[in-house]
């Protein structure tokens, strides 16, 4: 975990309100893990006070440098799009737990809901540099907003993409498609994926659906949760999550410390 | 102690050493209690053994699981939070947490919350017997739970009955933190200072809330919360000034001290110490720059000992 001065190298709009900013800080691209997030202090007066929570999107060791893949939420975000190249970002990280990686060969699948993509990214770059393939299923609002697939088919992954409005792909929520597409283990349905682990990050909604889905079809799976993140270093316990524990009971997890990403049937949805 | 005050053919030591009722600290910089977890949070940003104390999470009896989400809300230059006392309970903050405090060289201070005058006298029993505690903050202020809590700290007389009962049972000094959601804050410190406290801590945060004007609901899970940072620092440095007038007591002043400036003005205002809170949120080393800040100060004003700029506003 450093706290650091970083250097923005460059800042660059995808779409209206979504952007990719880069950093040089090599300890923090050295360390970092997919799943993990910065914290970012977006600007230098008191309002917004604390720092906004980003999840790490790609890193280049050989560089030192960490991207973020942000949309524009609010005050803090907005100032963070403004930072241009040479200008300095206060940076902690990384922090949170990450996706735990496994060395097996499972068949992996990873569902993306929007923005969620940010991270996945990460992942499914690490699992390309060990020449694993997952199968990705991509859902956003229409097929302007459908990113990152040319780049996604070019680590030797599957895209599946969904939109919103039928403009591309699948016609409805990734997690209907994902269903469609799921085979239980020992499934005589020969059209059907096989699916040993998934990893998903998007929308509330969406999680939940997946997380249902992953309890019904007993597949395991992470999901990367969204808090309000104040310390992002397990002090001011503001983002919890309530995770199973015991028969029906639950206790409280900080998405900064034990998450974001929490085992898909601990997470308890409301 | 360390930097020098005056010219360079006298170099003098800054004395930065306080006494706390009777806690001894080695500079006045502290940090809040429920800002600073049980202190290995912040032990990868800041050597802890350079903090003049540690004000650990508000414990209780029982383990507590706390409030549900959301519990933060950002505010102009503030946040609003409703944790919930969120805690492990005593006896785990006992075997797990002050073990681990006990290997750095600063004075623990245990922030303890209860619903009855029983429980604080429970805990002040627990933690005295403990061993390694330095002292016990009182925490009658905490504006986020149903029972107790700021019911205590509102009431000059039952702030001073809660008061009276740690003390009958501990030998430690017991730093009473107020409530600033009262009428007059002198009147309750003054009661407090009457049952046997040894030293004050105030402000806890102000009650608040904020409204979603999309959804047209409380932001808030607990609808209303505790509002801190930068937003409530003149309610605060006011209060240690009206308190400083009236009450023989050191005191440790709390309220959106973000930098050693805002410190200083706590200090000059009647603060013998300070406690750094929301500020380790955006920056985790914020104690420590508010401690180098205020060496800086004293050399900058040629000032040799610490207790040279408390209440130095009054005079």
């Amino acid at each position: 975990m450093y706290l650091t001065d970083s250097e923005v190298i460059n800042q660059q709009m995808i779409l209206p309100g979504l952007f990719l900013l880069t950093l040089h800080a090599a300890e923090v691209a050295g360390a970092a893990r997919p799943g993990q997030f910065l914290h970012l202090r977006c600007g230098k007066t008191l309002d917004p006070l604390l720092r906004r929570p980003i999840s790490i999107h790609f890193t280049d060791r050989e560089k030192g440098e960490v991207s973020l893949l942000y949309r524009i939420a609010g005050k803090g975000t907005s100032l963070l799009s403004q930072k241009k190249r040479a200008d300095k970002v206060s940076l902690l990280g990384p922090l949170g737990n990450g996706f735990k990686m496994t060395d097996g060969n499972e068949s992996i699948s990873v569902v993306a809901g929007g923005i969620g993509l940010a991270p996945l990214y990460f992942l499914l770059c690490e699992l390309s540099l060990t020449n694993r393939r997952a199968a990705v299923f991509l859902g956003s609002a229409s097929i302007e907003q459908l990113i990152l697939v040319k780049e996604i088919k070019a680590l030797g992954h599957q895209v599946y993409p969904c939109t919103d409005d039928g403009s591309s792909g699948f016609h409805g929520p990734v997690t209907e498609l994902f269903e469609k597409s799921v085979a239980k283990r020992g499934s005589d349905n020969q059209n059907a994926l096989t699916i040993d682990l998934v990893y998903g990050c998007g929308p509330r909604g969406m999680l939940k659906r997946l997380c249902d889905l992953l309890r019904q079809k007993q597949i395991p799976g992470e999901v990367s949760l969204e808090e309000k993140i104040g310390c992002g270093v397990g002090a001011c316990l503001s983002c919890a999550c309530k995770i199973r524990e015991g028969g029906s009971g639950y206790r409280y997890h900080r998405a900064c410390v034990e998450g974001p990403v929490f085992k898909a049937g601990e997470v308890v949805w409301e | 102690m360390s930097g020098f005050a005056g010219n360079d053919e006298t170099l003098t030591k800054l004395d930065l050493e306080v006494n706390i009722g009777g806690i001894r600290m080695k500079n006045p910089v502290a940090t809040a209690s429920g800002t600073f977890g049980f202190g290995p949070e912040y032990a990868p940003y800041i050597d802890l053994n350079l903090l003049g104390a540690i004000v650990v999470k508000g414990t209780t009896l029982e383990p507590r699981l706390g409030n549900p989400t959301p519990r933060l809300v950002e505010t102009s230059a503030g946040i609003l939070n409703a944790i919930g006392l969120q805690n492990p309970g005593v006896e785990r903050f006992i075997g797990e947490n002050l073990p681990y405090l006990a290997g750095f060289d600063v004075p623990v201070i245990v922030n303890i919350s209860g619903d009855t005058i029983e429980d604080y006298a429970l805990l002040a029993g627990k933690l005295s017997r403990a061993g390694g505690v330095a002292a016990l903050e009182v925490n009658i202020s905490c504006p986020n739970v149903k029972k107790g809590g700021m019911q205590f700290g509102s009431d000059p007389a039952m702030a001073a009955e809660v008061t009276r009962a740690v003390k009958q049972n501990t030998n430690l000094p017991v730093v009473v933190k107020l409530s600033p959601n009262v009428t007059s804050i002198v009147a309750v410190a003054e009661k407090v200072a009457e049952a046997g406290a040894n030293a004050i801590s105030l402000i806890n945060t102000l009650l608040g809330m904020a409204i979603d004007i999309k959804t047209m609901r409380p932001l808030m899970g607990n609808v209303m919360g505790g509002l801190s940072g930068p937003a409530i620092k003149p309610v605060a440095v006011r209060m240690v000034w009206q308190v400083y007038r009236e009450v023989r007591l050191p005191i440790i002043g709390i309220g959106g001290i973000m930098t050693a400036d805002d410190a200083i003005e706590f200090i000059l205002a009647g603060a013998t110490a300070v406690a750094v809170g929301t500020a380790n949120f955006v920056n985790p080393r914020a104690t420590m720059d508010v401690l180098e800040g205020i060496e800086k100060y004293m050399v900058e004003k040629r000032v040799q000992n610490i207790y040279e700029l408390v209440g130095a506003a009054h005079r």
